[in-house]
């Protein structure tokens, strides 16, 4: 491989991690561009949503890489996998914010934010003490088809990732910009209470943001297992504190920025692996956090919130 | 009085923590009326405004809406019923187009032929409002700003307009043009209910007002008789001053 072959293929690569960070950036910047709550649950509702693929898709006989599907098969079975995957954890996301976050919703300080650590570590027990430690061998019935663009591989999966992230990330841009829930998301995101005084209900808005964050969280569980062929109760951690970072770096509450930080945290993921190893990679990702934080606070598209009277 | 008052406060006390803010406050608003309150700073008076929207609750004392008591109320099922605001400092959404802000306002409306009536309304009153529509409102300037919220209370079909300070920050050829359309507004037959520190215009305008102390009511009467007061034109009208913008 030339040197140029292998920049192809990392950020190939880079590309479909990028489309997992995003995903499930997005459930960040979601709740806390309404509720100002950074949601550290999000971290294992990911987990807990590539634990709901590994079982549907386990419900249809696949297990490993051995059963391969073609046609409307694979398809279906895909798409059966990502929708159960999705409706599971907007529920269990929903049941968070409804059971344990409202009451919280007026006291000051930060109980909210305690509470969803503890919430992570339920799910992540939950998943432990039924599921298991052990990695667990993500069914994958794609078929192995294949493109070489000069000494890069493209694989159908790459194909996959891509088009269902554009997807789901189209389907978000469109309910926020043009439905009416996604109007009211948005001012309630910019002025709170004028947007009460609009007649918006605040906890229809909150309880939208946790659905639509938690269900894009369990795509981007799936994306996980299809990517790494594996889903281990500790996933949560790493690809949650990355897909935060990536909410951060792109300018938390900004529902583009998620999207940018994402796909920009997942090719430097993959070139500082290529370039320094992907030990290093960790440090390269905060680095540069650190580094757009110290020169541009608000992130990349970010706006410094103004004062309010 | 034999008709039953829009909007009326019965010894209404509320709370900020430990914070006395109204004491056994009474207003009534009229079908038709234009109301000024009158106060100096952190007398109560965006207190009042949150307590009609619903936003702070009373602790003692009834609010009553078109012969109903809504203290229990939410602050959409009031807005559904007609009560709108025009938010201190406008408190646009600034990141939304112009007219996105007019359809928040119309929330709690149906969609349909009465919301194109509705917009072509608020446009027919703000030509400039029309031209800027799909600009974000953060953009536009103060006054431009007032319009669009004017507009955008407007838009819920409101029989109440409350508005906070609608002349703050604003040039005086723009306190002209609020002032007027909150006149031509209210000959629609719409009650206006309005804090306003500019009290020379507020009284010129209005048919009855208020005066706040302290959270207190100490002085209520028509516009005419709070004029020519002695307190009044000392505290609030003596010290009229326009400040530059």
């Amino acid at each position: 491989m030339t040197a140029g072959d292998l920049f192809l293929q990392q950020a190939i690569n880079g590309l479909s991690l990028g489309a997992m960070y995003s995903l499930l950036a997005l459930g960040f910047t979601l709740v806390y561009g309404i509720m100002e709550l950074i949601n550290f649950s999000h971290f294992n509702v990911f987990m807990v949503g590539a634990m709901i693929a590994m079982l549907t898709l386990q419900a249809f006989g696949l297990h490993g890489q051995e059963t391969i599907l073609t046609g409307l098969p694979l398809i279906g079975v895909l798409l059966v996998a990502f929708i159960v995957a999705m409706t599971v954890c907007g529920f269990i996301g929903v049941a968070i914010e409804r059971f344990l976050l409202r009451p919280l919703r007026s006291v000051k300080g930060p109980a909210a934010m305690i509470t969803t650590i503890g919430v992570s570590y339920i799910l992540f027990n939950v998943v432990l003490l039924t599921i298991g430690t052990d990695s667990k061998n993500f069914p994958n019935p794609l078929p192995p088809i294949t493109w070489e663009i000069g000494g890069a591989v493209l694989r159908l999966r790459e194909i996959l990732i891509w088009v269902i992230a554009l997807v789901l990330m189209g389907g978000l841009t469109y309910f926020v910009t043009y439905t009416k829930l996604g109007k009211a998301m948005r001012a309630t995101a910019q002025d709170p209470e004028a947007a009460r005084m609009m007649g918006v209900e605040v906890d229809q808005v909150v309880m939208s943001a946790f659905f639509l964050g938690s269900a894009l969280a369990g795509a981007s569980g799936m994306i996980f297992g299809l990517y790494y062929n594996l889903a281990k109760v500790d996933i949560g951690f790493a690809s949650g504190l990355r897909a935060f970072t990536a909410a951060v770096l792109g300018g938390i509450g900004n529902v583009p920025g998620a999207m940018l930080g994402g796909v920009l945290i997942g090719l430097i993921e993959s070139a500082s692996g290529q370039l320094v190893g992907t030990a290093w990679s960790d440090v390269v990702i905060f680095g540069i956090l650190v580094l757009v934080l110290v020169f541009r606070p608000a992130g990349l598209l970010g706006r410094l919130a103004p004062n309010k009277s | 009085m034999a008709e039953t008052p829009l909007l009326e406060f019965k010894g209404i006390n509320t709370y900020y923590g430990d914070l006395h803010v109204l004491k056994d406050v009474d207003y009534t608003i009229g079908k038709g009326e234009i109301i000024s309150l009158l106060g100096g700073n952190a007398c109560g008076k965006s207190t009042t405004m949150k307590t009609i929207m619903g936003v702070v609750r009373a602790a003692r004392g009834t609010v009553t809406y078109e012969g109903q008591e809504i203290n229990g109320l939410a602050t959409s099922e009031r807005v559904r019923r007609g009560i709108a605001p025009v938010l201190e400092a406008r408190r646009l959404f600034p990141r939304m187009t112009v007219y996105e802000n007019l359809e928040m306002g119309a929330y709690t409306q149906p969609r349909g032929a009465q919301f194109e009536e509705d917009i072509e309304r608020v446009y027919s009153l703000f030509p400039r409002v029309k031209e800027r529509r799909n600009q974000l409102s953060g953009t536009l300037s103060g006054g431009e700003q007032q319009m669009v919220a004017i507009g955008r209370a407007l838009m819920a079909r409101p029989k109440l307009i409350c508005m906070d300070e609608p002349s703050m920050g604003l040039s005086p050829l723009f306190v002209e043009l609020v002032f007027d359309t909150i006149q031509t507004i209210n000959r629609q037959g719409v009650s206006i209910f309005m804090v306003e520190q500019n009290a020379n215009m507020a009284l010129s305008i209005a048919h009855r007002g208020y005066v706040l102390q302290s959270g207190v009511v100490v002085l209520s009467g028509t516009a005419q008789e709070l004029r020519e007061n002695e307190m009044i034109k000392q505290a609030y009208l003596g010290e009229m001053e326009i400040e530059p913008t």
